[in-house]
């Protein structure tokens, strides 16, 4: 009797038990689940963009090469060739890059090692605010303040120019620069710095010949990062590049870059023009593609 | 001559901080000094009106739609996708395909995902361009975010917390729910008030996916714009910068806000705890 009672309470154990393993079991593979769905994700994007991209080339008789150098863009005409577009983004690019990489590094340099504690309280939250503003505002900014500016003091007929997108763009990498950079510069072992200052260099000096070379990947990924935001960044660009479809040949020169080709004519786009504005797409992916792969490869040195 | 130098180092590490801080007071002066007077009651509540004039209402409700619906999906699959990865992950090439994925997510820039978004949900899925398609648009690009801050999140629950709770005798679930979720949660919600900051601050993608029709939304299957967009639309079009600065000043209070929001629960919560 008392043996058959504890078989029964053992079954109705084991029962409990047997639903509650099958939970566990069932939630870890829906959390497994959850997390592939970024891997699908990317999958599907970068299928998606290639295959529409590809198209043209594939089944049509467009070439790829003509498409990459063709310096004509007439889609009426048939015709797709964006390396002026290639080019604009680029030197655009590049050209934030030589304005907002020193002024980001300073700035991170300046939050890390020597801000006042006051002074940092202004300085942080207003990097952070930059990085959280809209990028549409600094393209609105930009066509407000800075194309008339340029219009003015250059004498242009028309303000919307390289360098316009050039100082548009470098604002709005700085605070990506700034917070990665002073992140870097932070993660610099104290040690580093005594040891330097025992040695009596000054603070500059250590400063600059220590810490920011032992920051070097992390500075470097910073870098990239802005450099990525750069050159997808679209809206903004928008309005103060000019769009014009040539292969500029001076900061003043109105252009086009990857991003605003598509975004500019996505909404009327139609056939084999509409595929010819994800294989534009295409073009930027690889872009980034490559720097992410960069991205990788240094923060994997720095050991991060 | 080394003074010297330091010196001048020291002046340029001021100054840049300097200048970064002057571009944020002159953007923000300048969205404020331009569209301040247009800011009032009817503006914020009322309907659009294409003649000029009206308010941005629909604007702001399209903009809440596309909020409310990218993070309810977001955000359960982004929690549980991280706790597959901190808690329960062998961690091995699996972990590191997935981890990767979410990375190069996070560097797609935001034009690539309205393609993506215009050919995927609205041609292939067939939902137009509406705010349903920009919404699952959005969803993908917030993944990224509500995953990587949940992890570390998760990262700052102290061992000794699971050891506690499994040595009761709980199950794995149970300790999940009842001790690592909610002691990470201040985390967690950074992370998502940082993905509604992404989602409001978001135009390209969504401009290619839920078009640009200037009116109240029936539905989530409408075209709508938002508020960047709306923005971004009125400069382009019409030029009338002091409009789009005004709609700038209801974006920057809400990104102020949301970021205020994210610092005191962080404050509030890290003092309380751990």
């Amino acid at each position: 009797m008392a043996t058959q009672h504890t078989k029964e309470v053992e079954q109705q154990i084991s029962k409990g038990n047997a639903r509650k393993y099958f939970f566990e079991k069932l939630s870890s593979k829906i959390f497994l689940a959850c997390a592939l769905l970024s891997v699908i994700s990317l999958l599907l994007i970068v299928g998606f963009v290639f295959y529409k991209g590809a198209n043209p080339f594939v089944t049509g008789d467009y070439s790829f090469l003509s498409f990459i150098f063709g310096s004509e863009w007439v889609p009426s005409e048939d015709k797709f060739g964006i390396f002026p577009m290639i080019v604009a983004s680029i030197y655009a690019t590049m050209g934030a890059l030589v304005i907002g990489v020193p002024v980001g590094l300073f700035t991170a340099i300046f939050l890390a090692e020597i801000a006042p504690k006051r002074v940092a309280k202004i300085v942080s939250p207003a990097i952070q605010l930059l990085a959280g503003i809209p990028s549409v505002l600094y393209g609105v900014f930009g066509l407000a303040i800075i194309v008339p500016f340029l219009q003015d003091n250059l004498g242009l007929a028309r303000g919307q120019s390289l360098i316009a997108v050039i100082l548009v763009l470098a604002i709005m990498m700085l605070p990506t620069i700034v917070t990665i950079a002073e992140t870097a510069i932070r993660a610099v072992p104290k040690s580093y710095r005594e040891g330097s200052l025992a040695l009596g260099v000054s603070e500059i000096g250590t400063i600059f010949k220590v810490v920011v070379p032992a920051a070097k990947s992390g500075i470097m990924a910073a870098i990239v990062l802005g450099l990525g935001r750069a050159l997808g960044e679209t809206m903004a660009v928008i309005l103060v590049a000019g769009n014009s479809l040539i292969i500029p040949t001076s900061l003043t020169d109105s252009i086009r870059p990857l991003t605003t080709n598509i975004a500019l004519e996505m909404g009327y786009a139609a056939g084999t023009h509409l595929e010819m504005l994800f294989a534009t797409g295409i073009v930027l992916f690889s872009f980034i593609l490559i720097l992410n792969f960069v991205l990788a490869r240094l923060t994997a040195k720095g050991g991060h | 001559m080394r003074q010297a130098k330091d010196n001048l180092l020291r002046a340029m590490l001021w100054g840049s901080a300097f200048v970064s801080v002057a571009i944020l007071f002159t953007i923000v002066g300048y969205l404020f000094y331009k569209g301040f007077s247009y800011i009032s009651f009817d503006f914020i509540f009322g309907d659009y009106s294409p003649i000029g004039g009206g308010g941005i209402f629909p604007m702001i409700v399209t903009t809440i739609y596309t909020i409310l619906i990218s993070l309810i999906i977001a955000t359960p699959i982004g929690i549980l996708a991280a706790v597959y990865l901190h808690e329960y992950a062998k961690q091995g090439r699996l972990v590191r395909i997935i981890r990767y994925a979410t990375e190069s997510l996070t560097g797609i820039p935001s034009i690539i995902y309205g393609l993506f978004g215009a050919v995927f949900f609205v041609a292939t899925l067939k939902l137009g361009m509406s705010i349903i398609a920009a919404s699952l648009t959005l969803t993908i690009i917030v993944l990224p975010v509500i995953i990587r801050t949940t992890e570390e999140a998760l990262k700052t629950v102290p061992a000794s917390y699971r050891e506690g709770s499994l040595a009761l005798g709980t199950t794995k679930l149970q300790t999940l729910y009842k001790v690592i979720l909610p002691s990470a949660m201040p985390g967690i919600l950074s992370g998502i008030i940082l993905s509604i900051g992404r989602i409001v601050g978001e135009s390209a993608a969504i401009f290619l996916t839920a078009g640009t029709v200037a009116a109240m939304p029936d539905s989530i299957f409408s075209s709508a714009r938002t508020l960047t967009v709306h923005s971004y639309l009125v400069t382009q079009e019409s030029g009338d910068i002091g409009l789009a600065a005004a709609i700038g000043i209801v974006l920057i209070v809400i990104i102020l806000a949301l970021n205020l929001s994210a610092t005191y629960i962080s404050k509030k919560f890290n003092k309380a705890d751990y």
